[in-house]
């Protein structure tokens, strides 16, 4: 950067930067780098290290496509979904199981896939919101959360309506007391839950198949 | 998250010898508090047991109660018809804790497992005698308004979380655990441990102890019980105070009772004492109003949580009520 240049006639500097620079690095590195890395780093290398930063192999249902997947051990289903499959209709809201935007269904059964790893998923089939509608036939949940206007900004929609869906599949709406209770995992700063309440209620009084 | 090694057990003896071996390694089951907490740097297992695949996950009639594995989930355990006939006070504590998504992921071994969510305890910025022993206790001088009343030491003032934990002190059940050393059988109320001068330590588990399931005994408290929790919406947060409370009745005459409370100390705090003053006495409120006052007893509170030595009685005398169906 230019304005980073040394002045002239200040002999020495440069170098001096180039090992301030060196060394600076270097601590970032260290300061950034886990435990175990440090530690090995000091012992030589070591294998269990090595394993930590080694991908799992992972095979995966995903709205009806298989997947053979390879995630490092860390990664999230959530970030599975958005990162490496592009489904980003997922939505990562707090990354900490708290506000329910990142809901899909693992076996059927909803969930927060951001307090998941992927890894913990082998085998198991996930449907999210891009596999609720079949083909341009939005789910009579879509359409309900459409109707009555379940959402403003739209971000905690699709954690919505898949815990909507699994709500009613559950047997928890039978009431609105209930439908409240059941969707407390589903936060929305927008405040649209009378309308998102009266969308689970129409879609489980109306009987279709959800 | 830290990077970490990741390994699938399939037999409980491999699982168990794999975390004696290494104590940075953890088990994971619905990792629904683990992976919060290495999200924020508060735990960080260099390993990551995955335990999901054991076969600890029936739910099955024993001659004496019930058995439930530890890897039941929580939302399976909640609605499982012999928990509700004959623990029903165990599935309201489980669908009072956390939501319905936490419920389908969270284990019962997990769940009595949680960690505190003290704030002090979350932030690794701040001192915590739990986290990082000898660095202090920031709660005690600090903002304490979800803290301990009873139990607590001058090293911590933290809660334990769990829901569930409370409902399985009061119907006295037992935790199974298998470690490097055999099997073994806790009393519930000998799991959770207080604070002392080892807050890190949250139970009585050895290294490598790996829990494989809770038994509740049978018991006559199938009718009248009630599960309250106080908090600060209506749904979905931790609580400030909970009560279990159980009663068995020959009409209107208390034959025996079981209470314990939630939110109140390091452990689920059972209240032997006023079980006891409840014993033999009609199921009034006056009854009930002497049992919270001798469940306060030694009851002491900090700066900023002085409201729980007058939410807890009243919870507890409400609760009772409940349970009796005395409006």
């Amino acid at each position: 950067m230019e304005h980073e240049t040394p002045p002239a006639g200040c002999p020495g500097h440069d170098e001096a930067r180039r090992t301030f620079l060196k060394q600076s690095s270097l601590l970032t590195a260290l300061a950034l780098a886990p435990g175990a890395v440090v530690r090995a780093a000091e012992t030589e290398f070591d294998e269990k290290v090595a394993a930590a930063f080694e991908k799992v192999s992972l095979k995966l249902d995903v709205n009806g496509v298989k997947h053979k997947l390879s995630v490092e051990p860390r990664t999230t289903l959530l970030d599975l979904l958005r990162e490496q499959l592009h489904l980003t209709g997922t939505k990562k809201g707090c990354d900490y199981g708290q506000c329910g935007a990142c809901t899909v269904h693992v076996d059927g059964k909803r969930v927060n896939s951001c307090l998941t790893l992927a890894v913990m998923q082998d085998g198991k089939k996930i449907t999210t919101i891009e596999g609720l509608a079949e083909g341009d036939k939005l789910h009579p949940m879509q359409e309900a959360f459409i109707k009555h206007d379940g959402f403003q900004c739209g971000y905690c929609t699709p954690g919505q309506i898949m815990s909507a869906v699994a709500c009613i599949r559950e047997g928890h709406a039978d009431s609105e007391g209930e439908i409240k209770e059941y969707m407390s995992g589903n936060i929305c700063r927008c405040g649209a839950y009378p309308n998102i309440v009266a969308a689970i209620q129409e879609v489980k009084n109306g009987g279709q198949k959800v | 998250m830290n990077p970490f090694q990741y390994v699938r057990a399939t037999k409980a003896k491999a699982a168990i010898d794999a975390r004696a071996g290494d104590a940075t390694s953890q088990f994971i089951a619905g990792g629904t508090n683990l992976l919060d907490l290495m999200k924020r740097g508060v735990m960080t297992p260099q390993r990551l047991i995955d335990i999901n695949k054991l076969p600890f996950d029936k739910i099955e009639r024993q001659s004496n109660g019930l058995r439930i594995g530890a890897l039941a989930l929580n939302s399976t355990t909640a609605e499982d018809k012999q928990v509700l006939e004959r623990a029903p006070l165990l599935a309201q504590a489980l669908n009072a804790g956390a939501s319905a998504q936490l419920r389908n992921m969270a284990t019962v071994g997990g769940n009595m497992l949680q960690r505190t969510r003290c704030s002090y305890f979350y932030d690794p910025a701040m001192p915590c005698n739990k986290r990082e022993p000898g660095s202090g206790c920031g709660a005690l001088e600090g903002y304490n308004r979800m803290h301990a009343i009873f139990g607590f030491s001058d090293k911590c003032i933290a809660v334990h979380p769990s829901d569930m934990s409370v409902a399985l002190v009061a119907l006295d059940a037992a935790v199974l655990v298998s470690g490097p050393k055999g099997e073994r059988r806790l009393a519930f109320g000998d799991l959770h441990r207080l604070p002392g001068d080892e807050p890190q330590r949250d139970t009585n588990l050895e290294a490598g102890e790996l829990i494989t399931a809770v038994e509740v005994p049978d018991s006559p408290f199938t009718k009248h019980v009630h599960y309250l929790k106080v908090r600060e919406r209506a749904s979905y947060a931790f609580a400030l105070v909970s009560v279990a409370a159980a009663l068995s009745l020959d009409g209107n005459t208390i034959k025996d009772a079981r209470l314990a409370m939630g939110g109140v100390a390091h452990k689920p705090w059972r209240l032997t004492e006023a079980e006891k003053s409840l014993i033999g006495k009609p199921a009034t409120e006056a009854t009930f109003q002497e049992a919270a006052r001798v469940a306060m007893q030694g009851a002491k509170a900090f700066k900023h949580n002085q409201y729980k030595l007058k939410l807890a009685p009243n919870a507890i005398v409400q609760a009772l009520k409940n349970a009796a169906a005395v409006s």
